[in-house]
């Protein structure tokens, strides 16, 4: 067994931020939301991360704005912990430890120093209980609470299910109980407090709403019915004056009662996934959404959605873990019908395409296209996906589509649609990868027995657009069914995977070169080896990992192990095989052609890991040990059965990240980007003279993210810049926009300055050229500070570095 | 249990009439239900919901509005006249017309010694409450248009009056009008368009609290004349608006054109505020059709309209919950019968207000149909409403009552059927409550109006009257809503609604014994063919036993109120209505109510009290010694639903009449709205 010491399974990003209802600040300009151990921090209006309160060991169950000082946020954790942020500057004031779970908490303004916390009950743990807990008062970091007093037993963990009425005089708390009158669902579901009356509005798995009166005097309470919602009603809100009531479900459309004129209300629909959260903000011009595809929507004034935050969405995933070659972006499948391109480096989502191309319809049971299947050619000009709704048993509906990159628009565009290309549902698909010929294959297996090959085709007619893809060989072994396939590096062999038997084909001619087999057992998963062992195919079946030498034919070596996931890097030999053992996951990392592993991690997780992949790293990673040098050039992401994106960090690397997060987080106190700052003075005298002209709005976001350059001339401070005039022409030249920028009407004047650096800003501009969404995802990369020569963007590097150390050093004493 | 041959009726096309208004008087718990055939019916609230009275309706008698002052009870029309009923005799005491036009209402004072009524022509009209009778005193300021609702203020120093486009305060004491509260049309409707303040409220604070053609409850402050607020409930009308005037009037119900009922409360919005609001709290949606009435209890809210049923829903924070109180209960039936079945000829006779249906009933063998049942005849009723009938056990004679009269008929059988009416009836025969044959159909006995019961002896000849059976001289008022002749034709049982069962000795022609009085009215009474018990079903579903020779309960009755009926009977919400036995096992008694009919067998042990009763099919499915030990003396059957009569011929096949609510539903118009879903 190789050591592993300092090599660490962590979560990387992509976690929920749907999970507990986020928290909008007083002055509406930031937005904070419980994601996986941290808190994050966005802004409300540019949709960015400003950054991450990082701390908690455990999932963080909540996020409040502490009522003495709204500049300060409580979080709770599964830790045990209760901590106090500055969130403006993201720094940890306080912890207070508990040493209970924590599994939801409230505050109230009432109640100074008191944090009510759900916690579980000792005797029974499936039982939970709420908590008032006294904050001791002293001025230390790190506080133990134990003043604790129960308020309630036998309480509903979730935190819908307890609300505090008018700051605080009553609680609210519901159960599951089954409140039967009508009979039907009448399950509670979620609980609100009016701000100011004494009214708490209820919602009901029957998609009824309660408004309950009166109800301080034992028997006499009173409640009125408000219907719309078909199901169950997920959450609730009254807003801070008490005079509309919020209410949203799975119909993902955010309703809006008038308090006392309930008749009257507005509709928000198509937001997306199903409601799970809805929040307003302190002075209420911004409502606030989480939905169930991980995203959160900011909405302004009730009309208008002026932010979508949006996550990785990990639902279903039916495709496999893929790395985008262009973009680098981990894509798989996120919203129904969509695939989503997801920046692992920046743990933000790129964008997402619509593969299905038709309205969703949100409402449960009803059977709908969903994204099953999807592959990138090593170029990743390509992209197959493929598209399946089971209507009835019998029925299948199947859409192979496939895609070519454009590279005008940066982005895919359909280019072939092969409705029912086999008979019964595909079972793997894979682009061959030539390194010489032109020509782009594609093959598809399916369980109907037959594999087929598609290829690009010239067009038959003179008007058609371009060459679209053709089925170009059809073949069966046996009528087994085929259940994986692979091409070798070269692009030279095929193998397809028949049950047990492993056939190998030549794509130039289709002849069958040769079977292999090995039984017992299917084989499930296959793998030609690379670079240096590309002699070697790699299989596993349910017992055992198998190795094949393809020059003699014959079976190189087998070890009895349990491999769910075999996955090959690209850019190295290396293989990862997890395997499953008595309830948890081991992983393997090796070279075919060698008989020790390059590192062993028993379990990784629990559960079984079905989704890996490699990404390719944007910098190597001069790593000498022995065990971590297969991390040097790409990195391993997997998917655990909890469907938690993790990844393996070297401890050096995760050094380098703590130093750098400690910079950014000093310096980068501000809500937003610099570029806003920078127009933000001039935007409010706008929209003085013309009122919030929205398209303008729009446009104005729209704008390129800043450069590089401008973040170092904004975020270094003024004693330590160079002259201004030295700054101002690489300043200028970052502004620039290019021409293919349609709606920018700033470039059509500096069109001719464009011209002289078009050469060098070629790959910016296509960045900045694509759709909106991914826009702004194409900020600022450390790779494109095109205006700056190295030499100048090392001295500004150091002369920052230099100030922060200093104002480090500052900050910790 | 046994295994019968059935036959299932469905051709009794009863179809019940919309409901009109209502009124409660919360002193005597009683409930007055105006059908719009005229009609009028008194619900006793403090007994299980019992159906206690039916006045007969007459053709053109259309009530518009009820009104209970102290024990009596008046009503108004559309032909104008205000009418008095005497519940005792079930007929209208006497009419006087108001001279103005239809009446659309009519409200007394909270004094009880005036009544006010809104004429067509836009007169309030004052009448005093006398003794006997009601004076005109004098009219109110003249206005343009109908008067439309009416209410008094408590003080019965104002009035409120609801007209077309406006609302009216009149002084009682001047007749002046002072003030006129302006109701806005309709939004978006045409500006043409009048709305109507179908129904007004004045609570004590002179709030005053409108509901109007324009789908509004609007509340005014009636001393300044201001708007306070308005809701709009519907897009269509509010018809009818009820405040809970003996309470606190913190809570008003309003009903609309779509069936739903809105309930309005007055509560502070903060516990240490003092300041109410009236705020928007329930809806209740147990309708189809039109809420064109209501009425409020302490405890519930009792609606009806045009889909015919009388829905009494108890307000969850005035009851016990989960208790038979806190039940919906939906009274779509009348609660006595209205089949009539000879069982020795297979004849059925159906009672409808205005005309009665005689049918012979089919046979078949195993499942070959002999003889489809057909329609014998029809007996067409003229302006008065049929308030009983009677078919003798052979199917010889028949006999119906109006209000004013009673006609009897010879039925004869010779390959056709000759029907004759038999002209000449004692005097005596003028207007009765009940009527019921001998089972040899040789004796006609008729409840009649001065509490005593006529003997007619009917033959071939001639009709002739032959006794008045009365169990006192002196003072007795209480009318006998039940009669029934034992087989044997020695005994003769009376109940009436004071809830006395009474036993008659028909050889002796006197009064035998009474019955201890139970405190629950009987809904209906039978006398056991072979062993000559009296069994009584009461309206709170209790079941006795009496011996009619020993004059006291059975032992089999004792034991069953020792061990107290099981919770499953108890909680049934429709009256037992008709009870038969079977000639061929002594020990078994059939009962039915709309939902169920029961077999009880007194020679099997009583059930536990919660005990779960189990389905035949389930118990066939136990071994034997498991089936033994579940039996017991109920044995309950809802394959039939809906029942207006459950018979057993003497060919021991069993007649079973259906009415399907939902052929009921069928023939209602088409409603306002029906809510569809996503709209």
């Amino acid at each position: 067994m190789v050591e592993h010491g300092d090599i660490r399974v962590v979560h990387c990003g992509g976690s929920k931020i749907n999970f507990r209802d986020p928290v909008i600040t007083h002055d509406s300009r930031f937005l904070l939301c419980a994601s996986g151990e941290a808190v994050k921090v966005f802004s409300t209006s540019t949709e960015e991360c400003i950054h991450e309160l990082r701390g908690h060991t455990g999932l963080v169950t909540g996020v409040l704005l502490r009522p003495s000082n709204h500049l300060q946020v409580y979080s709770s954790s599964l830790d045990g912990t209760l901590r106090l942020w500055d969130f403006t500057d993201g720094i940890l004031i306080k912890t207070c430890v508990i040493g209970y779970p924590i599994y939801s908490f409230y505050a109230s303004d009432k109640h100074e120093n008191v944090i009510f916390i759900v916690a579980s009950m000792p005797s029974d743990k499936r039982r939970f209980q709420l908590v008032a807990v006294h904050l001791p008062q002293s001025g230390d970091q790190m506080v133990e609470a134990q003043e604790l007093s129960a308020v309630l037993s036998g309480v509903n963990p979730n935190p819908a299910a307890i609300a505090f009425g008018r700051g605080g005089e009553f609680i609210a708390s519901v159960n599951d109980l089954q409140w039967s009158l009508e009979g039907g669902w009448n399950t509670f579901t979620c609980v609100a407090c009016h701000p100011k009356d004494d009214c708490i509005a209820t919602g009901h798995e029957d998609g009824k709403i309660r408004l309950w009166r009166n109800f301080n005097h034992k028997k006499e309470y009173t409640y009125s019915t408000l219907h719309w919602h078909h199901s169950t009603v997920s959450s609730l809100c009254f807003t801070p004056e008490g005079t509309n009531l919020l209410s949203g479900g799975v119909e993902s459309v955010l309703v809006q009662w008038r308090y006392n004129q309930e008749s009257e209300r507005d509709f928000l629909p198509r937001l997306g996934g199903a409601i799970t959260h809805i929040t307003v903000s302190p002075d209420g011009s911004l409502f606030c959404t989480s939905h169930s595809d991980n995203k959160i929507t900011i909405i302004q004034s009730c009309v208008k959605v002026s932010a979508v935050i949006q996550g990785l969405v990990k639902g279903d995933i039916r495709t496999d873990l893929m790395m985008d070659p262009r973009s680098k972006a981990l894509v798989l499948n996120g919203k129904p019908g969509h695939l989503q391109f997801y920046s692992l480096q920046r743990d933000k989502l790129l964008y997402n395409l619509d593969i299905v191309q038709q309205e969703y319809i949100h409402e449960s049971g009803l059977q709908q296209f969903e994204v099953v299947k999807a592959a990138f050619d090593a170029s990743g000009s390509w992209l197959a996906t493929v598209e399946e709704r089971h209507q009835k048993a019998a029925e299948l509906e199947l859409n192979l589509k496939l895609w070519a990159f454009d590279e005008q628009t940066q982005s895919f565009v359909l280019n072939t649609t092969i409705s029912a290309p086999h008979d019964a549902q595909i079972t793997a698909m894979c682009f061959c990868q030539p390194t010489d010929s032109q020509t782009t294959l594609l093959v598809s297996t399916s369980k109907d027995g037959h594999f087929k090959a598609w290829q690009l085709a010239a067009p038959a007619h003179t008007e058609d657009e371009g060459p679209s893809w053709l089925c170009d060989f059809v073949s069966a072994y046996h009528g087994l069914v085929p259940e994986c396939c692979s091409f070798s590096a070269d692009g030279s062999l095929l193998a397809v995977v028949f049950q047990e038997v492993v056939t190998v084909w030549s794509p130039s001619t289709w002849e069958l070169l040769t079977t292999l087999s090995q039984p017992p057992g299917a084989v499930s998963d296959l793998c030609f080896g690379r670079l240096s062992c590309s002699k070697y195919l790699l299989g596993t079946t349910a017992s055992n990992l198998l190795c094949w030498n393809l020059l003699t034919c014959s079976l190189e070596w087998t070890t009895s192990m349990d491999v769910r996931r075999l996955v090959a890097d690209p850019l190295s030999e290396n293989m990862a095989a997890f395997c499953y053992q008595s309830g948890s996951t081991d992983l393997f990392v090796f070279k075919p052609s060698e008989p020790r592993p390059l590192f062993s991690h028993k379990a990784v997780c629990s559960g079984k890991v079905t989704q890996a992949v490699f990404a390719p790293r944007e910098e190597m990673l001069e790593s000498c040990e022995e065990s971590s040098q297969w991390l040097n050039r790409s990195q391993l992401y997997f998917l655990t059965q909890q469907m938690d994106l993790m990844t393996f960090t070297t401890k050096a690397e995760e050094d380098r990240l703590l130093a750098s997060s400690k910079q950014v987080s000093s310096s980068h106190w501000f809500s937003m980007t610099p570029f806003y700052l920078l127009l933000g003075k001039h935007r409010q005298q706008q929209q003085e003279h013309q009122d919030s002209d929205s398209s303008l709005w729009a446009e104005r976001t729209a704008l390129p993210q800043t450069s590089a350059s401008m973040k170092e001339l904004l975020q270094t401070p003024a004693h330590v810049l160079p002259s201004t005039s030295y700054l101002c022409s690489m300043f200028v030249q970052s502004l620039l926009i290019s021409v293919s920028d349609a709606r920018s009407e700033k470039a059509h004047a500096e069109e001719e300055m464009e011209s002289e650096k078009e050469e060098e800003d070629s790959e910016e501009e296509m960045e900045s050229s694509r759709s909106k969404p991914e826009l702004a995802a194409a900020a600022a990369t450390e790779s494109d500070t095109p205006a700056l020569t190295k030499a100048q963007a090392r001295e500004l590097r150091r002369v920052r570095k230099l100030d922060h150390s200093w104002l480090a050093g500052l900050l910790d004493s | 249990m046994g295994e019968f041959k059935v036959h299932r009726v469905r051709f009794f096309d009863y179809m019940p009439s919309a409901i009109r208004t209502m009124a409660f008087n919360s002193q005597t718990e009683r409930l007055a239900v105006a059908r719009a055939d005229g009609a009028v019916e008194i619900f006793n609230f403090n007994d299980n919901f019992f159906q206690e009275k039916v006045i007969p309706g007459q053709d053109g008698r259309a009530t518009e509005a009820l009104c209970w002052v102290g024990h009596r009870l008046f009503s108004a029309g559309l032909n104008g006249e205000i009418t008095e009923y005497d519940l005792e005799n079930l007929r209208p005491q006497y009419t006087v017309d108001a001279y103005g036009g239809p009446i659309w209402t009519i409200s007394s004072n909270s004094q009880g010694t005036q009544l006010a009524v809104g004429c067509e022509d836009g007169t309030v009209k004052i009448f005093a409450i006398l003794e006997e009778r009601i004076q005109f005193q004098r009219n109110l300021n003249r206005h343009k248009g109908r008067i439309i609702s009416l209410c008094w203020h408590p003080s019965s120093a104002q009035i409120a009056a609801g007209m077309t486009d406006m609302i009216k305060i009149f002084d009682a004491e001047t007749g002046h009008a002072t003030r006129r509260l302006l109701v806005d049309r309709a939004m978006g409707a045409s500006k043409n368009k009048e709305v109507v303040v179908w129904s007004v409220g004045y609570l004590s604070d002179h709030t005053i609290i409108s509901g109007d053609s324009a789908g509004k409850v609007q509340i005014w402050n009636g001393l300044t004349g201001t708007l306070v607020r308005t809701y709009l409930v519907t897009k269509w009308d509010v018809l009818s608006l009820v405040i809970n005037a003996s309470q606190d009037e913190s809570s008003v119900i309003a009903g609309t054109s779509e069936g739903t009922v809105i309930q309005f409360q007055f509560i502070s919005s903060t516990v240490d505020q003092h300041d109410k609001e009236w705020v928007r709290t329930r809806t209740f949606r147990n309708h189809s059709h039109d809420v064109s009435a209501l009425a409020h209890t302490d405890t519930a809210v009792v609606s009806g309209g045009m889909d015919t049923q009388l829905v009494v829903r108890p307000l969850l924070d005035k009851v016990e919950k989960n208790t038979q109180e806190s039940a919906l209960r939906k009274i779509a039936f009348p609660h006595r019968s209205l089949v009539g079945c000879a069982k020795k000829a297979g004849l059925l006779l159906f009672q409808f207000p205005d005309r009665l249906e005689l049918w012979k009933l089919g046979e078949s063998e195993g499942h070959v149909c002999l003889m489809y049942p057909y329609f014998v005849c029809r007996f067409l009723q003229g302006e008065d409403h049929i308030c009983c009938s009677a078919l003798s056990a052979c199917g010889g004679w028949l006999a119906y009552s109006t209000v004013s009269s009673v006609r009897l008929y010879r039925i004869q059988y010779n390959n056709t059927i000759s029907i004759n009416k038999v002209s000449k009836l004692p005097k005596e025969l003028r207007s009765v409550h009940q009527l019921c044959f001998s089972s040899d159909s040789s004796k006609l006995f008729a409840s009649s109006c001065q509490s005593s019961v006529i003997v007619v002896a009917v033959s071939q000849q001639e009709c002739r009257y032959l006794h008045t059976l009365k169990h006192k001289t002196g003072e007795w008022k209480a009318r006998m809503h039940l009669l029934c002749a034992s087989d044997d034709g020695k005994w003769l049982a009376t109940a009436n609604t004071d809830c006395e069962i009474h036993i008659y000795n028909l050889h002796k022609m006197k009064l035998h014994c009474m019955v201890p009085v139970y405190n629950s009215c009987p809904t209906t009474i039978a006398i056991h063919p072979v062993t000559n018990n009296l069994i009584s079903v009461h309206a709170d579903q209790q079941i006795f036993e009496f011996s009619l020779v020993q004059k006291e309960y059975t032992q089999w009755s004792r034991r069953l109120q020792a061990q107290g009926l099981l919770s499953l009977w108890l909680e049934r919400d429709t009256p037992i209505t008709h009870i038969t036995f079977n000639p061929k096992n002594p020990d078994h008694i059939i009962l039915h109510d709309t939902y169920m009919f029961c077999i009880i067998d007194q020679s099997l042990p009583f059930p536990e009290l919660n005990a779960v009763l189990w389905n035949q099919m389930t118990l066939k499915s136990l071994p034997v010694s498991q089936r033994i030990g579940q039996s017991h003396a109920f044995k309950i059957c809802k394959s039939f639903q809906h029942l207006m009569c459950v018979s057993l011929l003497e060919d021991l096949s069993l007649v079973v009449v259906e009415r399907p609510l939902l052929d009921i539903m069928s023939q209602l118009p088409a409603p306002v709205r029906q809510k569809k879903f996503a709209t």
